[in-house]
């Protein structure tokens, strides 16, 4: 099987973004993924906001792991370099190539198997370090790719297609995101495109470790009545604490809002994150009680979606280091090599 | 009761002390001492994988003549340590001298007849000079020392001088362990006949030389070399790299102005994050490195295998030492030949670099990282305990002022604007290396996807077996361009013409030259060559196929660098006579003779026998 070369042509009426480019220029190559899947939503929803963000796509490096997931890169920015790794380690590549250029805007790309099984240890250890990057988890809760396993994030007493019952509890990416100080993090659902997209776009647009769990059900593997990750559960038990409308700066507010019901977030970028609160008591600015009310509606079989918490000024890993501004990728001999006076006082001091 | 050894400026001292008890830094001081007396001396520190407790040991050759490797046997044994009294009291060679704490009396059993034992009451001393327990544990040592310079006729300003040096900024130290030399030695001199029959004289045959372990001088080269990103996981013997690095780094890399830092470094969460990190890194345009151990190279072999076949540099120094878990993992040894140089699932091998000592660690280590730039590919610096975590005498450091990095085949934004052909995979000069590009370079042209081996010459995906085959017949002529910028091997001739050679790479260097010195005087002579690169240039070859028999000295069980040979060049192995040392201590030039002349009169027994009817 050869990979299928989409057609550029494109109808000259299409819309352009601030950089001139259309929609298409924003796609990759056709997706060999199973019709349905979640995961070619979520692919659509990187597409649209990386074009509405009019963002250079050269400028965006996409890294995954393995799994059906990790296969998605190759469908969507196809000017973007890509780097298709080994299984679970997306985290340690995508945290090298950060540290190399911190120019470019990472996006890492995982699946459950890859991140809450194998690449637990390797999520986790990117968050806690703060890499500045958008870490998206394509959650169906099952393997596809090896054809119906489940994975870590599958709930107990969830059902296979073939009738397995899940007797081990689940790993909530979301609740360790929160726990190991990511400074935002999100849930969403790839059939909910309209909350996905401004999710998308702010945490793209935000400095620091960047953390998205979307449920994204396996329409081959997993999507069954009795799994708690199919499309009817989810959308069943969908608990929105809000509705985030992505603003970049500058742009007034103009509709109307009910007191309490409107919270702004300005970013490091100055970007501008406009909150319509569904859950009114929900403040996402609080880790702790963003961790209890999460662990409140999941004992009630709910899942919550929306930003569930962001931390505007947390800084990033290149801040923590304190690394030149320059990319160390474009530092040449000037100022990486100390010559040969300094190794004369290496070799004085070592007689 | 044989002669008392006689020797000025050669022989071996040995301390065994307890680990922990405050002995490395007064065993370092009597080493340094020797060489400031003019007089070139090696150290070899022998430690447990434990903090406190455990026996240690700090053996100083002292050589004139300049043989610096371990040479086996112990002329002087300065014994602290009851544990392990009665293995070093063997130790000692008949004639030879113990220095031992004889505050508390010892039976005659517990001596040897046939050696010279002088009992110091270090303890006593101790307890009359110092009421803190600490203090007297901790100057005990300088005590020892003391006893010492007084017996091998020291020259006592040298000491002092060091001692100066070391406390420098912390000058209210410099007093009391100046005094503490001086009890010791006051006492000596009172008490015992000094000097002994072995003695230290001042010589200028030092010179420019200095005193490194091979794990600093290694991450200096890194320094150097242009690494800007460092990943690793502590694991002995190779954490004082990763160390190392940092504090040079912070020494050398702070911008001036703004003092933020042109590097970064991130202690991992395992081996397969660091080798990860490295990856990403690399895969990104920066120069990166790890620094690891076997057990790490074992844990990093999947993504190896990735970098391999996605053709992304990468730099990985394996501090070699003796099999995992605890115990062996504190001695030395030459075993990650193989699992290096064929490392990863799949057809695979790598860039091997086998620096001889801290001076060629600091070389190599440059040079890896233009190599695997050149290359685009791992490249391993085999570096092993006995290199990286001992002080060796070698060369002073130097670095060619012109020296430009090689940033090998990189495609930038004027040649993919130009309309150049970019082809990820695609073999434009039959070098077997292609061209690559770096994130971010140009909007619309250049970018591909990074995976493992289903792609074509365009990074496209492909799963047909035709554009595999090509692509892994490219790897090969990749890995024969290798050759071409890899450190060659080094011959020398023997004196006369000899059937004979013998092969030898990394730290075995010293004793091997010794030994070849001690054969020589026993009319045996060899050609050898020291291998310091895999792939192996053609010269290996000619050398196996120029001699009738080889020795192949290493310091492994399984003599893997002779299976590298026999697999990669068909050697014929009955031809290579394996010479192995893997007690985890470094290789002695004796063992080198003895292994030699002992194999050498079964191989040349065999044509007499012959002869007769």
């Amino acid at each position: 099987m050869t990979y299928i070369v989409k057609p550029r042509l494109h109808h000259p009426k299409l819309p352009i973004n601030a950089l001139g480019y259309t929609h298409r220029d924003y796609e990759g190559s056709i997706s060999t993924l199973c019709a349905g899947c979640g995961h070619d939503s979520i692919s659509a929803a990187i597409i649209q906001s990386c074009f509405e963000l009019a963002l250079p796509p050269h400028r965006i490096a996409k890294l995954s792991g393995i799994g059906c997931s990790s296969k998605t890169p190759t469908y969507f920015l196809g000017q973007s370099h890509g780097f298709n790794s080994v299984h679970g380690r997306m985290p340690s590549v995508l945290t090298g190539a950060n540290l190399a250029n911190r120019d470019l805007i990472y996006l890492g790309v995982s699946g459950d198997g890859d991140s809450a099984s194998i690449g637990l240890g390797q999520f986790a250890h990117c968050i806690r370090r703060g890499v500045d990057m958008v870490y998206i988890v394509e959650n169906n809760g099952v393997y596809g790719l090896t054809k119906g396993q489940f994975s870590a994030t599958a709930d107990k007493g969830s059902k296979a297609r073939r009738g397995a019952v899940n007797t081990d509890s689940p790993i909530d990416l979301v609740a360790m995101a929160l726990q190991l100080g990511a400074s935002f993090v999100a849930r969403s659902f790839s059939g909910d495109k309209m909350q996905l997209v401004p999710l998308i776009k702010a945490a793209i647009q935000h400095k620091g470790a960047a953390f998205i769990d979307v449920i994204s059900p396996c329409v081959a593997f997993n999507n069954n009545p009795e799994s708690t990750k199919s499309f009817d559960y989810v959308r069943a038990h969908n608990d929105a604490v809000n509705q985030l409308d992505f603003m970049v700066a500058r742009e007034a507010i103009t509709a109307d809002y009910a007191p309490g019901t409107l919270e702004t977030v300005v970013q490091h970028d100055g970007s501008m994150l406009r909150l319509r609160k569904l859950a009114p008591d929900y403040d996402p600015r609080d880790r702790v009680s963003a961790m209890t009310y999460l662990q409140q509606r999941h004992a009630a079989g709910e899942v919550v979606t929306g930003l569930l918490f962001v931390e505007e000024d947390h800084g990033d890993l290149h801040e923590f280091l304190d690394t030149v501004e320059a990319p160390l990728n474009a530092l040449g001999e000037n100022e990486l090599c100390p010559g040969q006076e300094a190794l004369d006082r290496y070799n004085a001091a070592h007689r | 009761m044989p002669k008392p050894l006689e020797a000025v400026n050669d022989f071996v001292v040995k301390f065994a002390n307890v680990n922990g008890s405050g002995s490395a830094s007064a065993n370092g001081l009597f080493a340094k001492s020797v060489l400031r007396m003019g007089v070139p001396a090696s150290s070899r520190n022998i430690f447990p994988s434990n903090i406190q407790g455990l026996p240690t040991w700090y053996e100083v050759r002292i050589s004139e003549g300049g043989h610096l490797g371990r040479r086996g046997g112990v002329d002087m044994m300065v014994a602290m340590n009851p544990e392990t009294w009665d293995e070093d009291i063997a130790e000692i060679e008949p004639g030879g001298y113990l220095l031992y704490d004889s505050t508390k009396p010892l039976p005659k059993s517990k001596f040897r007849e046939d050696i010279f034992v002088i009992g110091a009451p270090l303890t006593a001393i101790c307890n009359r000079a110092y009421d803190d327990p600490r203090q007297r544990q901790l100057f005990k040592n300088i005590v020892y020392l003391g006893v010492l310079s007084a017996l091998l006729d020291m020259d006592v300003a040298a000491i002092e001088e060091l001692i100066g040096e070391q406390f420098r900024g912390k000058d209210t130290l410099i007093k009391p362990n100046v005094h503490a030399l001086h009890l010791g030695r006051d006492w000596a001199q009172t008490e015992l006949a000094c000097p002994i029959g072995l003695r230290l004289e001042r010589r200028d045959k030092v010179g420019e030389r200095i005193f490194v372990t091979g794990n600093d001088a290694a991450a200096l080269g890194a320094v150097y070399g242009g690494a800007t990103v460092c990943a690793w996981y502590p694991i002995t013997p190779s954490s004082s790299l990763a160390e190392a690095f940092a504090s040079h780094c912070r020494r050398y890399r702070r911008d001036a102005e703004t003092k933020k830092s042109r590097y970064a470094i991130i202690q991992a969460e395992d081996e397969l994050a660091s080798i990860g990190m490295v990856i990403g890194a690399g895969w990104n345009g920066a120069r990166a490195f790890t620094a690891t151990s076997g057990p790490g190279i074992s844990l990093m072999q999947e993504f190896i295998g990735l970098a391999y076949f996605a053709e992304i540099p990468a730099v990985i120094f394996d501090i070699q030492r003796g099999s995992p878990s605890t115990g062996m993992p504190t001695r030395t040894q030459q075993a990650d030949i193989l699992s290096a140089a064929y490392a990863s699932h799949g057809d695979t091998k790598h860039v091997l670099l086998f620096p001889q000592d801290p001076n060629e660690a600091f070389t190599f280590a440059a040079d890896a990282l233009d190599l695997a730039d050149r290359l685009q590919t791992p490249v391993f610096v085999m570096l092993d305990l006995d290199i990286g975590m001992n002080e060796w005498l070698v060369e002073p450091l130097s670095w060619d002022p012109d020296r430009k990095y090689d940033r090998g085949k990189v495609m930038n934004y004027e040649m993919l604007e130009a309309g150049a052909e970019f082809g990820r995979y695609l073999d434009v000069d039959s070098d077997g290396i292609p061209y690559r590009t770096l994130p971010g370079t140009h909007p619309t042209r250049g970018a591909f996807f990074t995976r493992g081996t289903t792609k074509d010459e365009y990074a496209r995906y492909t799963e047909e077996g035709r554009p595999y085959v090509a692509n892994m017949q490219r790897l090969l002529r990749k890995f024969e361009t290798a050759k071409r910028y890899a450190p060659r091997p080094v011959k020398r001739e023997a004196r006369e013409p000899t059937r004979f050679g013998a092969i030898y790479f990394g730290s075995t260097t010293l004793a091997m030259e010794e030994a070849l010195e001690t054969l020589e005087t026993r009319g045996i002579h060899l050609d050898t060559l020291r291998i310091r690169s895999f792939p192996f240039h053609d010269e290996v070859f000619d050398f196996v196929a120029s001699h009738e028999r080889l020795f192949v000295v290493e310091q492994n069980r399984d003599s893997q660098m002779r299976s590298l040979l026999t697999i990669e060049g068909e050697v014929d192995p009955a031809r290579l006579v394996p010479i192995l040392h893997y007690d985890g201590t470094p290789i002695t030039a004796r063992f080198i003779v003895k292994a030699v002349a002992d194999m050498l009169a079964v191989v040349t027994l065999a044509p007499l026998k012959k002869a007769l009817p």
